[in-house]
């Protein structure tokens, strides 16, 4: 998409000027529409210039079920993907402020957890604990990463008692829930952010909206499961375009760096219920 | 030899014991305890106090009908946030007295429908994840039927995992992933098997810790001599648990979820950022 002149709007078909879409954030001007972005081009838009440094990028996925067609798919979302999983983990700095960072990549195999995305969250979390790090989170996941059976489903107790980690350190969880966010994914780590941001228009949800549908047998109410739909329900804190996204993070940084009364905060004290 | 579709049978054969009959079997002077305390008490879920041998326990579980009637309103035992929010009510009151949790897995999935999204079904299974993790007393998880994904890993973070012969524990129903691999669910015999989803692949896979025998055809047809079988298990396993200090038992439960997933490390990183 990115090596053409123009680009049409996957929603409102508007066709945009590249260099202008761009500009945009890669939203659309006309319906507000906010495209899916790759690693990349979440990097450039959230971090200072040149301070994102990967870590844990030699984790590779196995086939440990010997599951149908499974090898295959890795090859080509690998090829596809450029090298990377379905998750980016490195760390990086944003207004100035060093962070660890987590980028999930729908484009490879709709950024599902399997053995290595769960690897990479869990140590992200770990390097943010150990080095007394905030951590910042994109995501978007279709699920748990059927092809690795249980092993994908216990990523789902393994990312979040790591979480659990990083708060003994009393370091922040700052969630972005970026298109789609479903699952497994949501239904652990994603949902267990200390400041939960929704980007404007994503869906999110346990439950995919088709299977609810089947469930119930009738339609769903307008706007089920959008961000602004999970703010209203209380599971998310803000919804923000992704326009303001850096500047909000830094405000949420910002405040989390400075602690008032570092002696009044007990060592041991239980931490989040 | 029995295929593992054959597997997926009996764990949902109707004529299974039910988590009421294995509390009542195994515990005496049972007090069910009801409500989240938040919005509602979820009949999908069963749980309460009562004497395992001479040890107060909680113990609590999903609850399948046994008829008709009874599976509507327990929704065939399919959770809604309510009932994980329950479970975790009760999993800290157990904390809070010092008494070792017992949790029967038995359920198809969490409830997907729009009240249970609108009420937090991911949040609800992810706080208990998270919650869960660091529990200060003995967890002792047993699948006893069906373990669905997300709705049966909402109650299954423990110190020991079992699993009865002819239960089942995976990411996705076979039904679902055959319709998700092959558009095809009446393929579901072949998804059953790809998952590697009973008791004798998850111990292999290194997620339970043992297996509890079924005699004969299976649990429907001798449900006691299966339940002094699992009698037996969960009682050596807290008579392991109970002597572990809970600094210890948190850690050693950390490390067992943070080892499970199975990936490779790569010559390092191909990609540009």
């Amino acid at each position: 998409m990115l090596n053409r002149l123009f680009v049409q709007c996957p929603q409102c078909q508007t066709t945009h000027f590249i260099s202008f879409f761009k500009g945009a954030h890669y939203v659309c001007s006309r319906c507000g529409h906010h495209s899916r972005l790759d690693p990349p081009h979440w990097i450039r838009q959230l971090c200072d210039r040149g301070t994102f440094r990967p870590l844990f990028a030699n984790l590779k996925s196995l086939d440990p079920l010997e599951f149908p067609q499974y090898r295959q798919k890795l090859e080509a979302a690998t090829q596809a993907a450029s090298g990377w999983e379905a998750v980016v983990t490195g760390s990086a700095e944003i207004g100035g402020m060093a962070l660890a960072l987590a980028i999930m990549d729908p484009g490879f195999i709709m950024a599902s957890m399997g053995s290595v995305v769960g690897e990479k969250i869990a140590r992200l979390l770990e390097h943010g604990a150990d080095r007394r790090l905030p951590v910042v989170m994109v995501i978007s996941s279709g699920g748990a990463r059927m092809q690795e059976g249980i092993l994908s489903l216990m990523q789902m107790a393994k990312t979040a008692a790591a979480v659990r980690r990083l708060h003994e350190r009393r370091q922040p969880l700052i969630t972005i829930l970026t298109d789609p966010t479903t699952g497994g994914v949501t239904a652990s780590f994603a949902m267990l952010g200390d400041v939960s941001i929704g980007e404007t228009g994503a869906l999110i949800g346990f439950a995919g909206p088709r299977v609810i549908q089947q469930t119930i047998g009738q339609k769903l109410p307008p706007g089920f499961q959008t961000a602004d739909f999970l703010l209203e329900k209380g599971m998310l804190d803000i919804v923000v375009p992704r326009k303001h996204l850096k500047s909000t993070l830094v405000r949420v940084l910002k405040i989390h760096r400075t602690r008032p009364f570092p002696q009044r905060m007990p060592a041991k004290e239980k931490p989040l219920s | 030899m029995k295929t593992a579709m054959d597997i997926v049978r009996l764990a949902r054969h109707s004529k299974r014991p039910t988590s009421r009959d294995f509390i009542e079997f195994l515990v005496h002077d049972f007090v069910e305890l009801h409500g989240d305390r938040r919005f509602a008490d979820d009949p999908a879920i069963i749980g309460g106090i009562g004497f395992f041998e001479s040890i107060p326990v909680t113990i609590l579980g999903h609850q399948k009908g046994r008829s008709v009637q009874d599976n509507i309103r327990r929704h065939f035992g399919m959770a809604h946030p309510e009932g994980y929010r329950k479970a975790l009510r009760l999993m800290r009151q157990a904390e809070r007295f010092g008494r070792p949790v017992i949790t029967l897995i038995d359920t198809p999935g969490a409830y997907p429908g729009v009240g249970a999204e609108e009420r937090g079904q991911a949040e609800a299974i992810a706080t208990n994840l998270y919650e869960m993790s660091g529990l200060r007393v003995p967890i002792v998880a047993l699948v006893t039927g069906e373990g669905g994904s997300g709705g049966a890993l909402g109650i299954g973070v423990a110190d020991r995992i079992y699993m009865l012969a002819n239960a089942i524990y995976s990411v996705i129903s076979p039904e679902g992933c055959a319709s998700i691999l092959w558009k095809d669910s009446g393929k579901a015999p072949a998804a059953a098997e790809a998952l590697r989803l009973r008791a004798v692949d998850l111990l292999k896979l290194g997620v339970i810790d043992g297996i509890v025998a079924e005699p004969g055809e299976g649990a429907h047809e001798r449900p006691g001599e299966t339940m002094v079988q699992a009698r037996k298990t969960i009682a050596a396993a807290l008579k392991e648990l109970l002597v572990v200090d809970a600094e210890t038992l948190m850690q050693r439960r950390y490390a067992k979820f943070r080892a499970m997933g199975v990936y490779a490390h790569g010559d390092g990183f191909d990609g540009l950022f």
